[in-house]
């Protein structure tokens, strides 16, 4: 059993969205599905997170290993922005480059904010692999060398405040099929892009790393698979301590920190749903069957189909240098043409 | 916020990109604070190019501190001057804005500041 809901048709769902674009081409048509995708995000993704903040982020302390591995390989003093860093696992993870992190949720930033000044406080004492605690285990310290600087900020991924072509390099973590329409996650992806440097002769641009959920997850036992709905709400259940403790381990494990390493590593998955949690599609309630009243918020996901991201990064004006797919996510590196070739027009 | 984070910033009006007045953001009714930071001069040295230096200049007499040269050092002038170093580090690195307002140049919006967390989001008619 999937723990997830189809959206009704009422809502604006990907495809509704996408067609009331197409086929009304007028400019209030746009904006009228514009505003209702926008609401529509504002109660299935920013309220949630908002909501969900500290249970979230005390269950997102896992950097992936390929996201971690493209930020050690940047060089020395280069300067990265991650957009839609939530609690900020991934800043100061590489000690010699720079990073601002920015995200939509006040509460999530509040939170990386104290993440990050606690790190930075720990720089060069060997004291900070213990006192860091295990909630944040494997950030930071790794490589030695403490944690390199960052900072946070609250900014929306569709009207981002960086200086553009300022950045050698842009993460973009499990955000993206949070935007409710194509043409939103296509704007998304070609604000990530502006926010690089251009390439030049011979020397490459600064490069995009964008990970998304995938539709293709056989393997999960979630079993969304080819072929299947596209844009869903998927429960997240906000167990209250006490009925963690009273619940069966097994069906607690995804949101428990302690036994978060066998469930999380993909770092971006929903909680395990006792079936009751999909059947409602309010996001302020509907739980329950789930211990005593744990509330359920739904999330809004557009799962990416194999090829689609590398279609919305050309659809974006950008290039794509690799791809791949990586536990239940496809992910690409995307950079912009180098001069000369014709910029990508910045029509918005 | 530091200093530096500021020399990346600009205002997310979308129709503000395009003018120079929008960067860099400027302070008003700051309040600062000054972080312990340990001194790290390679990470400045490997910095210095990627910071709009003239923006650095605005942003650092706006707050009250002393007026930046004209021209950004070499890597090499900077790893040899231990003052410059230090005067860099504490401005770049150390200062914090906690409280206060950025204003953009262009379009007049100002962004909140709070507990040294700048907030970009915009009201529905500047989106």
């Amino acid at each position: 059993m999937a723990a997830s809901s189809t959206i009704p048709s009422a809502l604006p769902s990907s495809s509704a969205a996408d067609d009331v674009a197409k086929l009304t081409a007028t400019a209030a048509a746009t904006e009228e599905a514009e505003a209702r995708a926008e609401a529509y995000e504002r109660t299935h993704v920013h309220g949630v997170y908002e909501a969900i903040a500290p249970h979230f982020s005390a269950t997102r302390y896992k950097p992936w290993p390929a996201v971690a591995s493209f930020l050690r390989a940047q060089p020395p003093g280069a300067v990265g922005f991650d957009v839609g860093c939530g609690n900020g696992k991934y800043l100061g993870l590489n000690p010699t480059v720079f990073m601002v992190g920015s995200d939509r949720s006040p509460s999530l930033i509040a939170l990386a904010r104290s993440r990050t000044k606690q790190l930075q406080r720990h720089q060069g004492s060997k004291a900070r692999d213990q006192a860091d605690g295990a909630a944040w285990e494997g950030t930071g310290g790794e490589g030695g060398g403490g944690a390199g600087p960052s900072e946070v900020i609250v900014a929306d991924g569709l009207s981002l405040p960086f200086r553009e072509c300022a950045a050698d390099f842009v993460i973009c973590v499990a955000v993206i099929h949070h935007m409710s329409t194509r043409a939103r996650r296509q704007e998304a992806i070609r604000q990530l892009l502006q926010c690089v440097k251009a390439g030049e002769a011979g020397q490459p641009g600064g490069q995009v790393l964008v990970y998304v959920w995938a539709l293709e997850q056989s393997s999960s036992r979630r079993g969304w698979d080819e072929g299947g709905e596209q844009d869903l709400l998927v429960p997240w259940v906000l167990k209250s301590q006490q009925s963690q403790q009273a619940k069966a381990p097994k069906e607690t494990r995804d949101q428990d920190t302690a036994g978060a390493a066998a469930s999380n590593k993909s770092g971006e998955e929903p909680p395990a749903s006792g079936g009751a949690a999909a059947a409602g599609l309010d996001a302020t309630q509907s739980g329950a069957a789930i211990g005593q009243a744990d509330p359920v918020f739904q999330r809004y996901y557009h799962l990416y189909r194999k090829g689609e991201l590398e279609e919305d990064v050309l659809a974006a004006g950008g290039i794509v240098v690799s791809s791949g797919y990586e536990r239940d996510n496809w992910w690409v590196v995307a950079t912009n043409e180098p001069l000369g070739h014709g910029q990508p027009e910045a029509e918005i | 916020m530091k200093v530096l984070t500021l020399n990346f910033l600009t205002c997310a009006v979308k129709t503000c990109k395009a003018s120079s007045d929008s960067f860099p953001l400027h302070p008003k009714d700051a309040e600062l604070a000054s972080d312990d930071v340990e001194l790290n001069p390679q990470l400045l040295v490997n910095l210095l190019p990627r910071i709009d230096w003239n923006a650095l200049r605005t942003t650092s007499t706006e707050l009250g501190f002393p007026q930046l040269p004209e021209q950004p050092p070499t890597a090499e002038e900077l790893q040899a001057d231990e003052k410059m170093l230090k005067d860099l580090h504490t401005l770049l690195m150390e200062t914090q804005l906690m409280e206060g307002k950025l204003v953009c140049g262009h379009c007049g919006h100002e962004y909140a500041v709070r507990e040294g967390i700048a907030n970009f989001l915009l009201p529905s008619h500047l989106v």
